[in-house]
């Protein structure tokens, strides 16, 4: 509720700086208390059981790596290597898959509109909040083991620490140094698991500042445009990397999203 | 048209814990430039006897979460929370007290 979020926010302006790190973990137990996520887990459930496309057929059949129609677990074992692609993939990136191959969608179609708003939410975002919500309890466990995802890791572990764009920025420009954060949002070292875990066992998310549900798609293609680096394609090998960085470096730890934010 | 609803309803300690998900736009006067769209009544119904009536108002934010401690309650106990917003839409959800 507005209200009580209007007050945490004061309280954590005039906390003292020792304060910060227990007000700000205060602050997300509330905002996590009060969130609507299960709300967007309830419309993805019904977009996913949806016949649409030209085949005319639901996502139920859809193969997240654990088997047609598994969800169970499904998302905390992403990425990883698919044999029926030759690739990569995690959570969103397998859905478009599945609307592309059992839905017969086209990706221009299926990706019209991958970022939603307040006001209306993408069809991807509920449906990653539906996929990830099946996972609550399970222990993350990105695929390791293939020489794909091995490169997926290298190539995600090497383009965090590239320096690009008109700022010359890395991704460790914010996420290097320990202490860093950005108004009241610390910034994680996401190379280090301590930092990675709690972190990647919560996305997607849904943004309490601007009533939003947010996916990892949409963080990392954030992230470059505040770097101000040209948006990488969406669920490119770029995209994919990064993502497996960051989830094998949290690897472990126990999945409990879909998360809150600020 | 309305968006989903949901509830849990939950016995500790000889009181019954309700929390309620409910989705609305919470739009203000001031965001839609005079065309505000809220909830603004709000009912809870134990067994159908009326238990809560709350107004609320455009301050309440998006997708509201509300929580009520119910004194006393037993299982399987139904409870019924609607609400009624400014341009007469309605919904309502009903659960078991578990």
């Amino acid at each position: 509720m507005r209200a009580i979020i209007g007050s945490a926010a004061l309280a954590l302006a005039m906390a003292p700086a020792w304060a910060q790190e227990s007000q700000f973990a205060d602050y997300q137990k509330r905002t996590a208390e009060a969130s609507p996520v299960e709300l967007f887990e309830l419309i993805g459930e019904d977009l996913w059981k949806k016949k649409q496309g030209p085949n005319n057929v639901s996502l139920e059949r859809c193969d997240l790596g654990k088997g047609p129609g598994v969800l169970k677990g499904a998302h905390a074992a992403l990425p990883r290597y698919f044999k029926d692609t030759d690739r990569v993939m995690d959570t969103e990136t397998r859905i478009l898959h599945c609307m592309m191959t059992l839905q017969g969608r086209s990706r221009e179609e299926a990706l019209k509109r991958p970022f939603g708003d307040a006001s209306q939410p993408s069809e991807m975002e509920y449906l990653s909040a539906y996929v990830a919500g099946h996972s609550r309890g399970f222990k993350m466990t990105p695929g390791t083991k293939h020489p794909k995802e091995k490169a997926a890791y290298e190539l995600g572990k090497k383009l965090f620490t590239v320096r690009t764009g008109l700022w010359d920025f890395s991704c460790t420009s914010c996420h290097g140094t320990e202490g860093k954060r950005i108004r009241m949002s610390e910034l994680p070292v996401l190379s280090d698991p301590k930092a990675a875990r709690p972190l990647m066992a919560t996305w997607p998310a849904y943004r309490v500042s601007n009533s939003t549900f947010k996916t990892m798609q949409w963080r990392i293609n954030n992230c470059y445009r505040q770097m101000r680096t040209p948006e990488p394609v969406w669920g490119s090998e770029t995209v994919n990397a990064m993502n497996m960085f960051l989830t094998v470096t949290a690897q472990g730890a126990t999945y409990r999203g879909p998360g809150t934010k600020r | 048209m309305a968006g989903p609803m949901k509830m849990r309803a939950t016995l500790s300690g000889g009181n019954t814990d309700v929390r309620v998900l409910m989705s609305h736009p919470m739009a203000t006067e001031q965001q839609t430039k005079g065309k505000p769209h809220f909830i603004q009544n709000l009912t809870v119904k134990v067994n159908g006897k009326t238990v809560i009536e709350g107004e609320i108002s455009q301050a309440v934010s998006r997708n509201p979460v509300f929580s009520f401690r119910l004194k006393g309650g037993a299982k399987g106990d139904k409870i019924e929370v609607s609400w009624l917003d400014n341009k007469g839409d309605t919904n309502k959800t009903e659960t078991a007290v578990a």
